[in-house]
C-alpha cells in the first residue's frame, strides 16, 4: 500500500506518441487560454459571471460549450477510426490494437455523454425557462452543480489520454469482458466513476427541469400552451429522472464486482452476464429518446418559425411526444435479440420498437404540414431540419428493418447497425442541436451566426454524412463487423476508403464551424440583433432582448393563448402601438455561488483517488463535498434585489428598439 | 421581504415551498426507481447460491424484527419533529429529532451486527451472486439511512444556529420526505428480502 495507491510513473504513456502529442497540444491550447484570461485581467469576470453563475442561460451557454469542445475530441477519434479502416486492409495500419480499441470506447462515451448529452441539456437549460415566462429554473444552485459534474466527467475522460488508458470494451463496457479479471487496468475504472459522477450532475438537471417545466410558468402558461419544444423537454426530463438511476445502480454493481470481489456479472458464483446486458439496455434505450426528443422540440420551433406559420396538429404532436416517452421504456430488449430470450419474447419486442415508428411518424408529416402553404424561409436552422427530415426518415426505416428478429440475427453487430445509429443520432439529435445553436444564437448573445458559413458548413455535414455512412450499410450487409481492427476482405476496401473521404468532408464542415464562430464574433456590430427577435420568432424567448437580462422578464407576461408572443406581436401591429407600460416592481433574483464548482472540483480528486486506489484521498475529497454542502446550507442571503428603477430603465430600452422595429414593420406596405 | 417585491423569481404561480417539496418528490421518484433496480437485480439473483448459504439459512426474523420496530417508530418521531417545527417549538423538534438519531442508530447497529456475523460465517457478498444482490440492496438501504443521520444532524445544527428560517422549513420538509421514503422501502425490503427468503 503506497501513498498514491496504483499510481506510479509507469501510468503515463511516454513511448505513445500518439497520446502524447494529443495531450501536449490540449495541455498547451489550455494552458494558452488561461494564461491569456489571466493576463489580460478576466480572470474575476470569468469566475464571478460565468463559473460561479447560476443563471440558467449561462449554464445552459457553458453546457452547449463543453459539447462542442467535446465534439472536436470525438471526431478525432471518429477520423482516427476511418484512417485506420481505411489503412488496415492486409496491414496493422497505424493503430495498434489495444489503442484503436480504446479509441473506438472513448469515441462512443464522449460522443453520446459529453457532446449529445450536454448539448441537448444546455439548449433545454437556456430555452425552457425563457418560453414558460420564468426568471429561472427551479433550483438554480442545483443547476450549476449539475454542469460542473458533468464537466467533472469529461474531464476524468480526458485524463485518461495522458495518466493511465481508457477502457478497451466499447462505449457500454460489457461483462465479462469489463470484469477484473479480463480488464485489470485502470480503462474501465476511468469509464466508470466518469460516468457515475456525470450521471449524477445528469439526473440532478432532469429533476430540475421537471419540476420548473411542470411547476414554474407565467401566468397563464398552462401545459396545452406550452411550445412544443417545452414538451418535449418535459419528456426528455421525464426521462432522465426514469432511466438514469438505472444506470448508476447498474454501473455501481460493476464497480462493486471491480473492486470489491461481488459475483454480479462474473462467469463465477452464480453471476449472470446477461443481467448487465437488460439493466444497461433499460437505460440505454430511454436514453436514445432522451436525446432525440429536445431535437424533435427544436425542429417543431424552427419549422414553424421559418414557415411562419403555428405547428400543424400541436395536440398530436404532444400526444406523440408522450407516446414516445412512454414506449421508450418498453423496447430495451431489441438490442439483445440474440440473446436467446426466445421468439415470442423477441417478436413482442420487435412489434413494440416498430410501433415507435408510429408516433415518430405522425411527427415528420406534422412537420411537412406546417411547412405545406408557409411562406418558407431557407434560413441555416431551417436547412439543418430539412436534412434532418430525408436523413432521420432513412435512419428510421434501417431501424424498422433491424426491429425485425430474423434481419437483426443477421445484421446484429455489423457495421449495418453502425449506419444505423450513426444515420439517427448525426441525422436526427446532431442536426437537431446545431439547428438549436443556429437559432438561439442570437437570443444568447446578441448577434447572429455568419449565415454564408453556415450554409457551406451544413452542406460539406450533410454531403459527408452520407459518404460516410452509406457504405457502412454496404459493407454491413457484406458482412463486416464492428470495431475491426483489420481485415482482409478486399471487397470491402473501396466502401471503407470512400467511409474515410467522408469522414474528411465532415471534417470541412467543422472546420467551416469553427470559423463561423470566429468570424461571427469578429463581425458581430454587423450581425448584431437589436429586435431582440431576429426570426420573426412565435414564442416567448424572443419577447425579450438579446440577450436576455438576467431576470428573463421585466413583468411575467400574461399568456392568453398557444403561440403567444406572435399574438401580441399581431396586436401591436395593428394597433400600431406596444401595449402600456406597465409598472415596475423590484425582482429578486438568486445569488451566484461557487458551491457548484468547488462541489465538481472534490469530485474530480474523488473519482481521480477511487481510479487509482487512493482512498486517503477519496476520504478526504468526500470530507471536502459535503462541507461544501453545509457551507452553502448555512448561507443567510440567496437573493439580491434589483430595484424596480433599474427593471424600468432596462425595459423602457427594450420597447424604444421594439417601437422602433414596428415602426420599420409599418413602412414595408 | 418586503410586501413590494416580486414574490420570488420563481413566479407567483406556485410557493417556494411546493416547488422544493415537489422537486424532492421527483428526486424520491428517481432513487426508488434506482432501488427497483437493485431489487430486480436481487430477485434474479435469490437462487444464485453458488452452493452456499441461502436466505433461509442465513435470516434471522427475530433481529429484523427488531429493526422494522425501530425504524417505523422513527417515522413517527420523524413525524413529531415535523409537527415541531411547524409549530416553531425547537424543544419538541430538537426532542423528536434526537428520538429520530438514536431509534435509527440501532437500526443500523443491528444491521451492521448482521453483516459482520454473515461475513464471519464466510457468507460475505463475495460467497455468491445472491449475497452479492443482499448486501448490494440491504446495504444501499443502510447507505441511505446513514446519509438521512448525517442530514439529520445537520438540520438539527442548523435549527439550533438559525431558528425556524423559511429555507430551513424547507429542508425538514425534505428530510422528512426522505426519511419516509426510507421506511417505505424498507417495507418491501422486509417483505421481499427477509419475509418471503426465510420461508422458501
Amino acid at each position: 500500500m503506497t501513498l498514491l495507491g496504483k499510481l506510479t510513473w509507469s501510468a503515463i504513456p511516454l513511448d505513445q506518441p500518439l497520446p502524447m502529442i494529443a495531450s501536449a497540444v490540449v495541455a498547451l491550447a489550455i494552458l494558452g487560454i488561461l494564461g491569456w484570461v489571466v493576463a489580460s485581467g478576466r480572470l474575476p469576470y470569468l469566475w464571478r459571471e460565468w463559473i460561479t453563475s447560476v443563471d440558467h442561460k449561462r449554464i445552459g451557454v457553458m453546457y452547449v460549450l463543453l459539447a462542442m469542445v467535446m465534439l472536436l475530441r470525438g471526431f478525432s477519434d471518429a477520423i482516427m477510426m476511418r484512417t485506420q479502416q481505411a489503412l488496415a486492409f492486409r496491414a496493422p495500419g497505424f493503430l495498434p490494437p489495444e489503442h484503436y480499441d480504446q479509441i473506438f470506447s472513448a469515441h462512443g462515451t464522449l460522443m453520446i455523454f459529453f457532446v449529445a448529452m450536454p448539448f441537448v441539456i444546455g439548449l433545454m437549460n437556456f430555452v425552457v425557462p425563457l418560453q414558460l415566462g420564468a426568471r429561472d429554473v427551479a433550483f438554480p444552485t442545483l443547476n450549476s452543480v449539475g454542469f460542473w459534474l458533468t464537466a467533472t466527467g469529461a474531464l476524468l475522460v480526458n485524463i485518461s489520454l495522458v495518466v493511465g488508458e481508457f477502457a478497451r470494451t466499447g462505449w457500454l463496457p460489457y461483462p465479462p469482458l469489463s470484469e477484473l479479471a479480463y480488464s485489470p487496468g485502470v480503462g474501465v475504472d476511468y469509464y466508470l466513476w466518469a460516468l457515475e459522477i456525470s450521471g449524477v450532475g445528469t439526473l440532478v438537471s432532469g429533476v430540475n427541469l421537471v419540476t420548473t417545466i411542470l411547476k414554474i410558468h407565467a401566468p397563464g402558461m398552462t401545459y396545452l400552451r406550452m411550445p412544443m419544444f417545452c414538451w418535449t423537454a418535459l419528456a426528455s426530463n421525464l426521462l432522465i429522472v426514469a432511466a438514469f438511476p438505472i444506470l448508476t445502480a447498474t454501473l455501481a454493481m460493476l464497480l462493486l464486482d471491480r473492486y470489491l470481489g461481488f459475483h454480479f456479472f462474473t462467469n463465477t458464483d452464480g453471476g449472470n452476464v446477461m443481467m448487465f446486458m437488460n439493466l444497461i439496455w433499460a437505460w440505454g434505450h430511454p436514453e436514445v429518446y432522451i436525446l432525440i426528443l429536445p431535437a424533435f422540440g427544436v425542429f417543431s420551433e424552427v419549422i414553424s418559425t421559418f414557415s411562419g406559420k403555428p405547428l400543424f396538429g400541436y395536440r398530436s404532436m404532444v400526444a406523440a411526444t408522450m407516446a414516445i416517452c412512454i414506449l421508450a421504456f418498453m423496447v430495451w430488449l431489441h438490442h439483445f435479440f440474440t440473446m436467446g430470450a426466445g421468439a415470442d419474447v423477441n417478436a413482442i419486442f420487435g412489434i413494440a420498437t416498430m410501433i415507435i415508428a408510429v408516433p415518430t411518424g405522425v411527427k415528420v408529416f406534422n412537420w411537412l404540414f406546417t411547412m405545406y402553404g408557409g411562406r418558407i424561409v431557407y434560413s441555416v436552422p431551417m436547412l439543418w431540419a430539412l436534412g434532418f427530415m430525408v436523413t432521420f426518415t432513412i435512419g428510421g426505416m434501417t431501424g424498422v428493418l433491424l426491429a425485425v428478429p430474423p434481419a437483426d440475427f443477421v445484421l446484429h453487430n455489423s457495421l449495418f447497425l453502425v449506419a444505423h445509429f450513426h444515420n439517427v443520432i448525426i441525422g436526427g439529435v446532431l442536426f437537431g442541436a446545431f439547428a438549436g445553436y443556429t437559432y438561439w444564437f442570437p437570443k444568447a448573445f446578441g448577434f447572429r451566426l455568419h449565415e454564408g458559413l453556415g450554409r457551406a458548413a451544413f452542406w460539406f455535414w450533410i454531403v459527408g454524412f452520407y459518404l460516410a455512412f452509406m457504405p457502412l450499410y454496404v459493407v454491413g450487409l457484406m458482412g463486416m463487423t464492428r470495431r475491426m481492427q483489420q481485415y482482409d476482405m478486399p471487397e470491402w476496401r473501396p466502401w471503407l476508403l470512400l467511409a474515410a473521404a467522408g469522414a474528411a468532408v465532415i471534417l470541412v464542415g467543422i472546420v467551416l464551424q469553427v470559423v463561423q464562430l470566429v468570424v461571427s464574433i469578429s463581425r458581430r456590430d454587423e450581425l448584431r440583433d437589436l429586435t431582440g427577435d431576429p426570426w420573426n420568432g412565435r414564442s416567448l424567448e424572443w419577447a425579450t432582448t438579446s440577450p436576455p437580462p438576467a431576470f428573463n422578464f421585466a413583468v411575467l407576461p400574461t399568456i392568453e393563448g398557444e403561440d403567444t408572443y406572435w399574438t401580441t406581436k399581431q396586436r401591436a401591429r395593428q394597433q400600431r402601438q406596444l401595449a402600456d407600460e406597465p409598472d415596475y416592481i423590484d425582482i429578486e433574483m438568486p445569488r451566484n455561488s461557487p458551491t457548484g464548482f468547488i462541489c465538481a472540483f472534490f469530485a474530480t480528486i474523488m473519482g481521480f483517488a477511487l481510479i487509482w486506489h487512493i482512498w486517503w484521498m477519496v476520504i478526504v475529497a468526500g470530507v471536502g463535498a459535503y462541507a461544501t454542502f453545509v457551507v452553502f446550507a448555512w448561507r443567510d442571503e440567496d437573493e439580491y434585489v434589483i430595484p424596480a428603477n433599474e427593471v424600468a430603465r432596462l425595459d423602457r430600452a427594450r420597447r424604444r428598439s421594439r417601437t422602433d422595429a414596428l415602426a420599420a414593420w409599418d413602412a414595408v406596405p | 421581504m418586503s410586501a413590494t417585491h416580486a414574490p420570488t423569481h420563481v413566479s407567483g404561480l406556485a410557493a417556494k415551498r411546493i416547488v422544493t417539496g415537489y422537486g424532492f418528490w421527483i428526486f424520491l421518484l428517481s432513487d426508488i426507481i434506482m432501488f427497483a433496480a437493485f431489487f430486480a437485480t436481487y430477485a434474479v439473483l435469490q437462487d444464485a447460491t453458488a452452493g452456499g448459504p441461502s436466505g433461509h439459512d442465513l435470516f434471522d426474523l427475530h433481529n429484523v424484527a427488531i429493526e422494522t420496530a425501530c425504524l417505523l417508530a422513527s417515522s413517527f418521531t420523524c413525524g413529531v419533529a415535523s409537527i415541531g417545527a411547524q409549530a416553531r417549538r425547537a424543544w419538541l423538534f430538537h426532542g423528536a429529532m434526537l428520538v429520530t438519531l438514536i431509534l435509527g442508530g440501532i437500526f443500523l447497529a443491528l444491521e451492521i451486527r448482521e453483516f459482520a456475523g454473515m461475513v464471519a460465517q464466510g457468507a460475505g457478498p463475495t460467497r455468491s451472486a445472491f449475497l452479492s444482490a443482499f448486501f448490494t440492496l440491504v446495504g444501499c438501504h443502510g447507505l441511505h439511512v446513514t446519509a438521512g443521520l448525517l442530514w439529520l444532524l445537520t438540520m438539527m445544527a442548523q435549527v439550533f444556529a438559525k431558528g425556524f428560517r423559511a429555507d430551513i422549513q424547507r429542508r425538514i420538509l425534505c428530510f422528512s420526505l426522505f426519511w419516509h421514503a426510507l421506511d417505505i422501502i424498507w417495507v418491501a425490503l422486509f417483505s421481499m428480502v427477509y419475509l418471503l427468503g426465510a420461508g422458501s
